[in-house]
């Protein structure tokens, strides 16, 4: 049985490409970037050229680049190394933030900060109204993701971060999930911090950066000898760093043919499954939604066993129920849309990459529709009509 | 994270559906919580002649539907009734620490069959004698 992967947003396969780029700063070129002699100079080569690799994806200057371990920890290291200066005031989030934000958010909640969760609407998208008003005398911060893992959505950023300027805060965006994906510029968007992720463009686990604008003032999290303009020490990840760099660079160089072929492979999938099985629901916005992103809900059953099934066909793909989220509560992304938690629990995430194809997809809208029909016999909740 | 046999009785569920004017039917669980059980039995002479059962819910819910039925068929009723939700899950191998609270309630739903059995057979009496351990109410219990 062949194994199709729809599950890109969880997680992408190093390009070989980077891999290629990554190898010699294992066993040959290992130096520490800190250190003056051949060694460490090529390692410090190494990391800047990468460092310059990032800033060019973003429109960013190369100053304003700090590697992390990760989007998590670029997430972290944005909301609490900002706020950190200050005496505790007021910030804001989305209500379908990552929880890389959610719970840096709540951590600041409870050292005194106060928070106010932006809802959204039916598709996804942040309610301008309240966005505005949430702003108070003593807002330092708003944070608002780019795109949403679960539903796909895409943010008004721009509009975002000026509505956050005029009321003189800060704004930050959690991009881990767009950044290689569509096509990014710090300066056009206004925002003041941005956080990405390797491992969701093709590059390495373990490696991240956080964009942060030039004049914006954060306290390190992460103390030690002082690395990444002091912001985030610890020896720099080197072979992570590069590849990182590398596979960016390779993103945004293929983004011209990749981003319409996976939006058509994404709408094709959406028509397919939503045609060919009732009672079902796209979720997130219709079009302003990441190329590779399909989710939906099925009604009458539950999204673990729908998953389950789908592994044994060979169909790797994710689901916001409770089971598959491993509480008892459904993806709080998808409660956030307005659905009960009845249909919530039936929710399933299709995120495609740049290795699927068509025949991949046509499988897929084969192979569901009987999956549901097995499940819906088997539910005490269905009743044919 | 499932044992073979959790994905087996997943995979290839035994005695799936609802028979048809039983003689005793119990659910449990609640749509929103992601889990609902109902079980149906027929009894002949004090023993399970048959069960089927329908279940929405994760693998775990499912394979521990699926088990209980094929622990109870040709038992007892007092027999039945002395299974519990932890004896599914070890007949499955085991379950994920996770899944034993939330989706384990195959026992339960079973229970709550043989109590509507006897109830309907005019046997109330002998629900405190047979059904030591019914299923309190719980948060699950809604329906």
């Amino acid at each position: 049985m062949k194994s199709v992967y729809f599950d890109h947003a969880a997680t992408t396969p190093v390009d070989p490409r980077v891999l290629e780029q990554m190898l010699p700063y294992f066993c040959e070129r290992y130096g520490n970037p800190s250190e003056l002699h051949r060694l460490g100079r090529e390692a410090r080569t190494a990391v800047e050229r990468a460092r310059s690799q990032v800033a060019a994806g973003l429109g960013a200057g190369e100053k304003e680049i700090v590697f992390t371990a990760g989007g998590t920890e670029a997430d972290n290291l944005a909301l609490i190394g900002y706020l950190q200066r200050f005496e505790p005031g007021h910030f804001i989030i989305g209500a379908i933030e990552h929880p890389a934000v959610m719970e840096a958010a709540r951590a600041l909640n409870r050292l005194g900060w106060a928070v106010d969760f932006i809802p959204v609407d039916g598709d996804g998208v942040i309610d301008m109204e309240a966005y505005e008003q949430a702003f108070r005398d003593d807002t330092r911060l708003a944070s608002v993701m780019y795109a949403n893992n679960v539903v796909g959505t895409i943010q008004p950023i721009a509009a975002l971060a000026r509505i956050a300027h005029e009321k003189g805060a800060v704004f930050h965006t959690d991009a881990v999930q767009c950044v290689g994906s569509v096509p990014i510029d710090v300066g056009a968007l206004g925002v003041d911090m941005l956080s990405l992720s390797g491992h969701k463009l093709y590059g390495p686990k373990g490696i991240g950066a956080l964009y942060v604008k030039r004049g914006t003032r954060l306290t390190p999290m992460v103390h030690g000898g002082g690395h990444e303009r002091r912001l985030r020490s610890g020896t720099e990840n080197v072979p992570g760093i590069v590849g990182l760099g590398a596979a960016l660079e390779l993103a945004q160089a293929e983004m011209a043919e990749t981003r319409p072929r996976l939006e058509a492979l994404r709408d094709h999938l959406a028509h397919g499954v939503l045609e060919s099985v009732p009672d079902t629901r796209y979720l997130g916005h219709p079009t302003e939604r990441l190329p590779g992103n399909v989710a939906f809900t099925v009604r009458y059953i539950e999204g673990e066993s729908m998953l389950l099934q789908l592994d044994t066909h060979g169909f790797m793909v994710s689901s916001g129920s409770a089971c598959a989220s491993g509480s008892l509560e459904p993806s709080h992304v998808i409660l956030a849309l307005g659905l009960g938690a009845e249909e919530a629990h039936g929710s399933l995430r299709l995120s495609l990459g740049r290795e699927n194809t068509q025949a991949e997809a046509d499988a897929f809208i084969e192979v569901f529709p009987p999956i549901v029909d097995k499940l819906r016999q088997m539910s005490p909740l269905y009743v044919k009509g | 994270m499932y044992t073979d046999l959790v994905m087996d009785h997943f995979s290839n569920p035994r005695n799936v559906g609802e028979i048809e004017d039983a003689d005793g039917v119990g659910q449990i669980g609640n749509p929103v919580c992601g889990d609902v059980m109902r079980i149906s039995i027929d009894v002949d002479d004090d023993r399970i002649a048959d069960v089927k059962f329908k279940t929405f819910g994760c693998g775990a819910a499912v394979a521990t539907s699926s088990m209980v039925t094929e622990m109870v068929k040709g038992q007892t009723l007092a027999a039945a009734a002395a299974i519990s939700n932890k004896a599914v899950a070890e007949a499955l191998g085991g379950l994920p620490p996770n899944k034993m609270h939330c989706s384990n309630l195959a026992a339960d739903a079973l229970h709550l069959a043989i109590q509507d059995y006897l109830i309907k057979a005019g046997r109330e009496a002998e629900v405190p004698q047979i059904l030591k351990a019914l299923p309190k109410a719980h948060e699950h219990s809604s329906l």
